[in-house]
């Protein structure tokens, strides 16, 4: 454990950082509050205009297939359980990365941070392949080829949401495999090393877990219910 | 600005990575919990509109745990000092308001839009006999 908090630090004194938490941590933390109030807006308006809907397309009528799957399947949740997994275990090997780097460990460091990229660009791939998929049924921004449950057309905000959502959200995956690249390439070159502490990768991890976070509520407002 | 840290010993080292795993076992759990739960409301179209929204009450607050314990544990807020937890745990307690209300205005609007009549001092009146006359005849 880390954290020193006694009744008489004086926190608020000056000369030391008043949450004991170093300055770019702090910060990555509150852009992250920014990021999620962003998300929730974009969630807030789904959920707004859902509500203000007499009908809506059923989830499991519309993704409803895999990869490599025979024409007409209709297994729904399958592929986005997966995807969800995949995400969670990227999340897992990263804190394994953060605390080999508490404790000076490079090689857990490099082979930790090579899980989570991997399994980043297979959410990735996953999700492409999500959309091509979609695309190719003739869903798109504008376009909604699938029925709602009352049998109407269906409400085009349905696809314009979820490739909204869904492009902003892997949009951030994608920018965080990059960060974790940069971060395996700075700890190959020794730079952690050097500095004598690995307080990046922490910064990289807290990104990493958000993106992890955004996706456990946007799998669950398009998917589940 | 100093930032005090001791790196930990090997015995915490061992213990923290039990603590991340017990969580990760946590969370699929979680997840696999919701997703019968979702699976259960696909394979019920007979289901009661009263139980499909208990259901996913229940789906709702499994996500809000699944969360709870990203931030908590694979952030580490859990362990951090009491005043940096507030920081960031205070505002997001307002969104329990925000999304009441924005989902009680889309209702609202949906419901104005149903109801809504542009022509209300105009009585329409459905009678059985027809406008026109007699259909077939003049």
């Amino acid at each position: 454990m880390s954290t020193v908090a006694t009744a008489q630090t004086k926190w608020w004194g000056g000369g030391k950082s008043p949450f004991n938490v170093e300055y770019g941590k702090v910060m990555m933390w509150y852009f992250l509050m920014s990021d999620t109030f962003t998300f929730a807006g974009f969630l807030l308006a789904y959920g707004s205009v859902r509500f203000s809907a007499n009908s809506w397309p059923d989830a499991n009528e519309v993704y409803n297939s895999f990869p490599f799957a025979p024409e007409g399947t209709h297994a729904p949740l399958i592929f986005v359980s997966i995807m969800t997994f995949i995400l969670i275990l990227s999340s897992v090997t990263m804190v394994l990365a953060v605390q080999a780097g508490h404790h000076n460990n490079k090689k857990a460091v490099v082979r930790n941070l090579i899980l989570t990229i991997l399994g980043g660009i297979a959410f990735l791939s996953c999700q492409a392949w999500e959309w091509t998929h979609l695309y190719h049924e003739g869903a798109w921004w504008g376009r909604n080829p699938f029925l709602n449950v009352d049998g109407t057309p269906g409400a085009v905000n349905f696809t314009n949401f979820f490739f909204t959502i869904t492009g902003f959200h892997g949009f951030h995956v994608f920018t965080g495999v990059l960060i974790n690249i940069i971060m395996l390439i700075m700890t190959l070159n020794n730079t952690f090393e050097k500095r004598g502490h690995y307080l990046m990768i922490e910064k990289a991890g807290l990104y990493w877990h958000f993106v992890d976070l955004v996706w456990v509520f946007v799998f669950t407002c398009f998917y589940l219910i | 600005m100093e930032y005090t840290t001791t790196p930990p010993s090997q015995a915490q080292y061992e213990a923290a990575k039990k603590e991340i795993i017990k969580v990760t076992w946590v969370l699929s759990v979680l997840t696999v919990i919701e997703l019968m739960l979702g699976f259960w409301l696909y394979k019920s179209p007979e289901m009661s509109e009263g139980m499909r929204w208990a259901v996913k009450g229940v789906i709702i607050i499994l996500m809000l745990a699944k969360a709870f314990y990203i931030v908590a544990y694979f952030m580490h807020l859990k362990h951090e000092l009491k005043n940096f937890i507030m920081t960031i745990v205070l505002p997001i307690i307002s969104f329990i308001w925000i999304v009441f209300s924005f989902l009680h205005d889309g209702n609202s609007y949906k419901e104005l839009r149903n109801d809504y009549n542009p022509h209300p001092h105009i009585k329409v009146q459905k009678t059985t006999t027809p406008a026109h006359g007699v259909e077939g005849k003049k």
